[in-house]
């Protein structure tokens, strides 16, 4: 059975290191230590994993390329993340070379189930060394790893790292330098029968698929723990460029069926007896000395998994986060704001009058500034994010709100997502990258905008004023706070509705590590922030530039000499648009200047207001004040006003519902990787939105409103 | 094991109670799941805390803390220990 051992004597030039381990080993914190801010975020192609790559500066002219390959707990995949993961490693990625050396961080206070995959990893028979992690929290626990023994146990080096104080990290990299030395050797069996089988797949393998034995051996075991039938099409899915000859299906198949004849239970045996030799190495390396320190973890959960207490304190940092978001963000969007418009004033005074500079203030400055205007919100709520997810407690919000979640079908993971939304979809749907499910995290990615962000705020508060100008602040917050129920009940209702029908698929198994509370790394925190920001703006820089580029252009032209103002703009293709779709509307209540602040809102739903100023002909410095006067003024051709309550009603209503949001449209557009899920979700919120809109205005009227 | 143990399934356990982990009803991929992260036959385990709503519930294994669905849980059968 020569593939029980694996040797490699032979040291190579390592250009490219793998970096894998359980998720919560601190296996970012380790990749921010190797490579700084030398790092780059993009996608797998044909996937939507995140790649995060970076350089590591060995010495002037020996740079290594770094992999931080998403956290995975089992080589036997179960979400996108893990299966990226594994193709890597395995080497069957297109654009990744199969990395020269693996670093698996495993988290010392953990030892024993990070130790699984290991055993796995070990299989694939890559030139592996151990990052033994957070060595700081194993004396916390009153233990003590005999850390040489551990690594004669598992015929690798280990390295004891705290990757958060930077220790290890040389000697990391000087084992990255010389390359490594391994002999590995299973030290576990399985029932004979069993063993017997797992040797006859090696063989077809090595046969069929010219694998090398520990490759084969590998490859058998995963082979082996799938369920059902092994189709090609499963294997040809994602990026990986392989699957197998159909004679070999054949032969896999017979295999397990001989096995299902056996009573063998090949997936549990393979982990029983993975843990049975852990345990064993565990007994000759791992001291307790009974000298067991408070446990912090389990005094925290005591109160944030309380009954009472736990929802108290859940409830106060929602508050909190939510406060600085709508109030501390305020200061640093006036200042960009007011960056912005200086911009347009300077440019307004440099460039001579004329349609170039109309473009440039009214169209770029104009459109790109009312999107990075949301900058300041959105590092906040990534602050708040990574603090979450640092801390621990993230797990924790999950573990509370999973109840609530299951009752539409959803998973305590969907909470923070549809939570962020609040705030931004962007970066709610950006956060539904941790749910294992691809059904699930595509439910969430479709009800994250019905949350009402902070984009509806300004359309809300006018609609609000117009409304109820005499409303005391208490009515005006009570209109609002319905609103984003409205929202929320439509998110349940149509996740709800997606996994009764199209995204039918089980129950998702929830099995969630809380792991241990741990003090944030203020380092991993900023850079978090900086790299949300960056693709952020990346965005704004691009997609919203070039629509803003197209939006001003519907709404300048043709131009009509003598024309001024909203004459000009019921002229432009906007205002013909406008105009169009005023038969469409009228049922709702609205004219075609409202119909032009639909489209114009489509950039992002804040614009609603500057479009509206234009076609009520005010000046872009008339504040809330003028442009309610002007609502309030605003008539149909034969005389009635246009808007009446029940219009500013509708209107609310209708966006608490539409995607108006060409931002989220594109970020949907690449998370899901096609443009049918984007179109499906703008179709199906902008009927939701009419019908909604609809019965608010002809059901009110029937009920004798106006 | 002596033979008057109590064998009850995770989720009927109660909190602090400990118990050795005896068999899964049904083999599933999602068991097989619940396997990897540690929870094998022949292992000790202690119910933690369930969650202020009830579920899911929290369990201490192989020196972690793990939390999974009480409908999970009921697949997995306990020898009560304490």
């Amino acid at each position: 059975m020569s593939s029980l051992t694996f040797q490699s004597t032979r040291p190579s030039l390592v250009k490219t290191v793998a970096l894998t381990g359980n998720p919560n080993s601190g296996k970012t914190t380790l990749f921010n230590a190797f490579t700084k801010l030398r790092q780059k975020v993009g996608n797998y192609p044909g996937v939507t994993v995140e790649r995060k790559t970076g350089t590591l500066m060995l010495a002037k002219d020996r740079v290594v390329n770094v992999i931080d390959l998403p956290g995975m707990y089992s080589l036997a995949v179960r979400s996108p993340d893990e299966q990226l993961a594994r193709d890597v490693l395995m080497g069957r990625t297109v654009d990744t070379p199969k990395p020269d050396l693996v670093i698996c961080v495993v988290d010392a206070g953990n030892l024993e189930r990070n130790l699984y995959l290991v055993s796995q990893l070990q299989d694939l028979g890559l030139p592996m060394v151990i990052a033994l992690n957070m060595m700081d929290e194993v004396e916390r626990q009153g233990k003590e790893i005999d850390v040489a023994r551990l690594s004669q146990a598992l015929g690798m080096p280990v390295v004891p790292t705290v990757a958060s104080q930077n220790k290890g990290i040389e000697k990391l990299k000087q084992i990255i330098a010389e390359g490594v030395t391994v002999f590995y050797q299973r030290g576990w069996r399985m029932a004979p029968d069993l063993e017997e089988e797992v040797e006859h797949l090696v063989r077809l393998l090595v046969q069929h698929e010219g694998m090398d034995r520990h490759q084969a051996f590998a490859e058998a075991l995963i082979l082996l723990s799938l369920g059902a039938k092994l189709k090609n099409e499963e294997k040809k899915a994602g990026p990986a460029q392989w699957f197998y000859k159909e004679e070999l299906i054949r032969q896999i198949n017979m295999v397990q069926d001989r096995l299902r004849l056996k009573g063998l239970r090949a997936r549990t045996a393979a982990i029983e007896a993975r843990y049975g030799w852990i345990k064993s190495i565990l007994k000759q390396c791992v001291r307790d000395k009974n000298k067991r320190g408070e446990d912090l973890t389990e005094r925290i959960d005591g109160i944030v998994t309380h009954k009472l207490w736990g929802w108290v304190f859940f409830l106060g940092i929602m508050a909190l986060m939510f406060y600085m978001i709508f109030t501390i963000a305020n200061y640093p969007m006036d200042w960009i704001n007011a960056g912005f418009t200086r911009l347009g004033d300077w440019v307004t005074q440099t460039l001579p009058e004329g349609q170039l500079r109309n473009l440039i203030v009214n169209g770029i400055i104009a459109g790109v500034g009312g999107v990075v205007i949301f900058l300041p919100q959105i590092l906040i709520l990534f602050f708040f994010i990574s603090l979450l997810q640092d801390t621990g407690y993230m797990a924790r919000t999950a573990f509370i709100m999973d109840r609530v979640m299951s009752k539409v079908g959803l998973h305590g993971k969907s909470f923070i997502p549809l939570l962020s939304s609040f705030a931004c979809a962007i970066p709610g749907i950006m956060s539904a990258r941790t749910i294992e499910s691809p059904k699930d995290r595509l439910v969430t990615i479709l009800v994250a905008p019905l949350m009402s962000c902070s984009a509806r705020l300004p359309v809300y508060t006018i609609m609000i004023a117009v409304l109820m100008p005499a409303a005391t602040g208490m009515q005006k917050a009570g209109i609002m706070l319905s609103m984003y129920v409205l929202g929320i009940t439509g998110a349940c209702l149509m996740a709800w509705l997606f996994k009764k029908t199209l995204l039918r698929s089980q129950k998702p198994v929830f099995i969630m590590e809380l792991p241990p509370y741990r003090w944030p790394s203020w380092h991993a925190v900023v850079i978090h922030m900086w790299e949300r920001s960056r693709l952020f703006l990346k965005r704004a820089g691009t997609i919203i530039l070039a629509l803003s580029v197209i939006l001003w252009v519907l709404m300048s032209y043709p131009r009509h000499e003598g024309l001024q103002g909203s004459d000009a703009l019921k002229a432009s293709f906007a205002g013909r648009m406008g105009t169009a779709l005023e038969p469409v509307i009228k049922p709702l209540g609205y004219d075609w200047r409202i119909g032009i602040g639909l489209i114009g809102s489509f950039a992002a739903r804040e614009v609603f207001v500057s479009t509206m100023s234009i076609v009520f002909n005010l000046d872009d410095e008339a504040g809330e004040n003028t442009l309610r006067e002007a609502f309030q003024a605003a008539h149909w051709p034969d005389g009635r006003p246009l808007f009446t309550p029940l219009v500013c009603l509708s209107l609310m209503v209708f966006y608490v519902f539409a995607l108006q949001c060409v931002s989220t449209i594109a970020i949907v557009w690449r998370e899901t990787n096609s443009w049918q899920w984007p179109l499906f979700q703008f179709v199906y919120m902008a009927i939701l939105a009419y019908l909604a809109a609809l019965a608010v205005y002809q059901l009110g009227r029937m009920m004798g409103f106006s | 094991m002596p033979e008057n143990c109590k064998t009850i399934s995770l989720n009927k356990m109660s909190v602090g109670q400990k118990g050795r982990i005896r068999e899964f009803v049904v083999e599933s991929d999602d068991c097989e799941r619940i396997e990897e992260m540690g929870v094998t036959p022949g292992e000790q385990v202690e119910v933690v805390r369930y969650a202020p709503l009830g579920d899911p519930i929290e369990i201490k294994i192989r020196g972690y803390h793990l939390s999974l669905r009480k409908e999970e849980a009921a697949l997995i059968q306990v020898e009560v220990l304490s």
